[in-house]
């Protein structure tokens, strides 16, 4: 008997681009997406079955077999991972009897790892059941397992355990500048939306989520293209492994961008909107709601908005499902429409054929509260800041080996040097610069100056000191991207794996020189290749360890040129864990 | 970016490829317009009856030193596109030794051997072996329909077979789930069993895959090893037997 779904479905309007968000709702409800659920929804939503069973599919967030009731994904950024996340994971493996991946026998928790949370500034974190704890400890552990033993649903844990707090560091202009709702809308509704785009434009405003794409151009590209039904998208997918600016964005200045939002809206002419939120932030969830609420009620947004004829804009939230590709603005288009997060061909561009094919403006959470600034105070007060080619501020996250995590603005072209003596870093060894897809810094390159001309960064600022070993740091990236590819195209889908594989073996002493060559030649295969930035950023670090850390992997690398991959006293492991032995003559001889 | 527009009745606007001049026309790609020209460019997800895809990379060139797809790439006035150089030809290599790499494609006992594409594209390219550790998929093989066999280790995730049975047959029987290393042919039933999909021999679905996933019954080896379609001559001269029509990007539907 088909599962009764038509509540879920009603909410969502049997509509089939909220196939994410209805499938969410089964995962809320059920646990899983069970095969009788697919066949009801498709049935229901007039889609192939085997479209709806290849989305649930694609998300990480969603499960097509059982899982535990409580699902526990401990995140496997390096920074939670150099926090000390893997001992906390095995208490708790152990606690419950039960392996990485696996459901335990009762049914009642299952627990593995899913990719960074952006908590690093306080981690190690966790997911249960799609809610985020972070600052995890062996009490807090302790309190969980507990708490998972007793059944006791997630409404009645301590609040105090889903806290996240927002560390502000440092503030520049864009944090420190109040701001009232509406007062960027009146200043581009006075300049008209022509003059407003002009603003943007002069102010040379560039976009913060990593391609640096100039919002003006993207704005004017998008209001030129022909027909009337346009859309302005927020990206909130903050995906890259130790980035949490937007975090901050969206907890505290969700005002400032949902009017960024409207400004755009304004200057291109666009009816709807969409904020797409990873679903790692659930807990902003609340917040966000409330602000459109108000918002709608104040004016801000519906139809005639602040009194202007034919001024109407509304902005929808839409969560995401567990896909850091879906940070990629056409693959984020393609969630949005309900489909598998797969990055589009292009040409042509979201600005003329984005959401449902029309024209669309997808903007980063801090470019839209820049541009709100920009609306609001001019193209000339972004440009006093910053340098020449990259105006105004950024804001860092900065995490790893510091004293202070937390966030940082600064003026672009800041000297690395800066950001880590105010965070208290101390015996630097490298700085991951922009998340595993940017730049690996080494020691030498401290003087080196964040802005577009230089170091780029979306936003991450991973502090490494010379206690820690690069290879563990490379290895947990590879892990990353090939839990992150989205399989489209060869290079990236195999390429991803062959790293990870080829760094594992590295990281446990086995690897030989013939691992490390082929390691440079896979990376430069996916650089050159591959379908999407995803691919072609996915050996950056490793490329860049390479030309800077080679006594690292030296250390590393067994002493011959080859090695066997086939190990034979690995491949007795299972014998000895069915027969419950370990002693020595369970064991092939060393090799001498 | 605007082409320069033939003058009437004068010569269409071409392009160069490894020193040839490649004529094109508006809203061809590199891929389409080099076959049209009779001159071939190694591929396995493209196929002239369907809208280019450009996953399986294979058809890389460098176009003014910048690498792409030829298949998705527009044909540009004036471009030089290297498609024979040492470095896109080790490009292409790895590239089939990756899905080598990934899939089970054990050609001796493969009944499409001799008429795969992708063995075929490994002998053109020269690739004696798959370089790394084979990654070994496990996938059950699926032979509840009548008429036909799916063994999903051999898939390359081209998609032809989807768009094929969604565009040309109108059934969907097949789509993808999964993502990354995992991700995988399904088909369209909620028993996962293709003789619960509305699948049929006739189907345009059932002759598109390059590879040997989809197999009739009953007819292996009818076709003996040494006659079949790569055995006569190489795919770099078959591929050019049936010229494609000019392949236009916006996919139906």
């Amino acid at each position: 008997m088909p599962r009764d779904l038509s509540g879920i479905l009603a909410r969502h309007r049997n509509d089939p681009t909220r196939l994410v968000q209805i499938l969410r709702d089964v995962m809320e409800a059920d646990g899983w997406i069970s095969p009788p659920a697919i066949t009801a929804l498709a049935d229901a939503l007039g889609l192939p079955r085997a479209r709806v069973e290849g989305v649930a599919g694609f998300y990480a967030f969603f499960a097509t077999e059982p899982r535990g009731r409580y699902r526990v994904l401990f995140s496997d950024n390096i920074t939670d991972e150099m926090a000390g996340s893997a001992e906390l994971r095995q208490r708790l493996l152990d606690a419950f009897h039960v392996r990485l991946g696996e459901v335990s026998r009762d049914g009642l928790v299952s627990i593995d790892v899913t990719s960074c949370t952006g908590l690093c500034d306080q981690g190690p974190a966790l997911l249960v059941n799609g809610r985020a704890i972070a600052r995890l400890t062996h009490a807090r552990i302790g309190a969980i397992a507990a708490m998972i033993r007793g059944g006791a649903p997630l409404s009645e844990w301590p609040d105090n355990l889903f806290e996240v707090h927002e560390h502000v560091e440092r503030e520049d202009v864009v944090l420190a500048t109040p701001f009232a709702p509406g007062e960027a809308l009146d200043a581009a509704i006075a300049r008209g939306p022509e003059a407003t785009l002009g603003e943007v434009e002069r102010s040379l405003l560039r976009g913060r989520g990593g391609a640096g794409f100039p919002t003006g151009q993207k704005w004017r590209l998008c209001r030129a293209a022909p027909g009337r039904e346009r859309y302005v998208v927020c990206n909130a997918d903050e995906g890259e492994p130790g980035t949490f600016k937007d975090r901050l964005l969206l907890a505290r200045h969700a005002d400032l961008v949902l009017e960024g939002m409207t400004v755009a809206a304004f200057a291109v002419g666009a009816p709807k909107g969409f904020v797409y939120l990873r679903a790692e932030y659930p807990f902003l969830v609340p917040g966000l709601e409330a602000a459109l609420a108000r918002r709608r009620h104040e004016g801000l947004l519906g139809v005639r908005i602040r009194g202007v004829e034919g001024f109407d804009f509304d902005i929808e939230l839409h969560v995401g499902a567990g896909a850091y590709v879906c940070g990629e603005e056409s693959a984020l288009l393609e969630s949005l429409e309900g489909e598998r997060g797969i990055p589009r061909n292009r040409p042509p561009y979201p600005v003329t054929h984005g959401y449902l094919q029309k024209p669309t403006v997808v903007n980063n959470v801090e470019t839209l509260a820049k541009a709100a600034l920009v609306a609001r105070h001019g193209a000339d007060w972004l440009r006093a800041r910053g340098t020449a080619r990259s105006t105004g501020t950024k804001l860092l996250s900065v995490s790893g080996d510091v004293a202070r995590p937390g966030i940082y603005e600064y003026p672009f072209g800041v000297a690395v040097k800066q950001v880590l003596e105010d965070a208290g870093a101390r015996r630097v060894q490298a700085v991951q610069v922009g998340g595993p897809s940017g730049t690996l810094l080494a020691h030498n390159e401290l003087e080196r100056r964040i802005a577009f001309e230089d170091v780029p960064c979306a936003g991450a600022f991973m502090v490494f000191d010379e206690s820690r070993d690069m290879i563990d740091v490379l290895h947990n990236f590879a892990r990353f991207f090939a839990h992150e590819s989205c399989g489209f195209c060869t290079p990236c889908r195999v390429g991803t794996t062959l790293e990870r594989q080829m760094l594992a073996r590295v990281a446990c002493g086995k690897g030989t020189r013939k691992d490390v060559k082929d390691l440079g030649h896979v990376a430069r295969l996916m650089k050159a290749a591959s379908h999407c930035g995803l691919g072609m950023t996915a050996g950056n670090a490793l490329l860049d360890a390479f030309a800077k850390f080679k006594p690292s992997f030296d250390r590393r690398l067994a002493s011959l040129d080859v090695l066997p991959v086939f190990d034979l006293d690995e491949s007795l492991a299972e014998a000895r864990e069915v027969t419950g032995r370990d002693d020595v003559d369970a064991h092939f001889p060393e090799e001498p | 970016m605007s082409e320069p527009t033939p003058a009437p009745g004068g010569t269409p606007p071409t392009f160069s490829l490894d020193g040839h001049d490649v004529p094109f026309e508006a809203g061809q790609t590199v891929l389409s317009a080099a076959l049209a020209a009779g001159h071939y460019i190694p591929h396995l997800c493209y196929h002239p009856e369907f809208a280019p895809h450009g996953s399986c990379r294979v058809c890389t060139v460098k176009v003014d030193g910048h690498p792409a797809a030829s298949c998705t790439a527009a044909a540009r006035a004036g471009t030089e596109v290297d498609s024979r150089s040492e470095e896109v030809l080790e490009m292409r290599r790895r590239l089939v030794q990756f899905l080598f790499t990934e899939g089970n494609h054990f050609c001796p006992s493969c009944e499409q051997s001799g008429s795969c594409m992708l063995q075929a594209v490994g002998y053109a390219l020269g690739v004696t072996n798959a370089h790394f550790s084979p990654l070994f998929p496990n996938r059950p093989v699926d032979a509840s329909h009548p008429d036909v066999l799916l063994d999903f280790n051999r898939c390359i995730l081209c998609e032809l077979c989807i768009r094929a049975s969604a565009e040309v047959d109108g059934k969907h029987v097949f789509d993808l789930s999964g993502r990354g290393i995992d991700k995988h042919l399904i088909v369209n039933a909620e028993s996962g069993r293709l003789a619960d999909t509305a699948l049929a021999v006739e189907d345009k679905a059932m002759s598109v895959c390059p590879v040997g996933v989809i197999l009739r019954k009953r007819r292996g080896f009818r076709v003996p090893i040494g006659e079949r379609r790569y055995d006569a001559a190489p795919i770099s001269v078959v591929a050019l037997q049936k010229r494609p029509r000019p392949s236009t990007a916006p996919r139906e539907g």
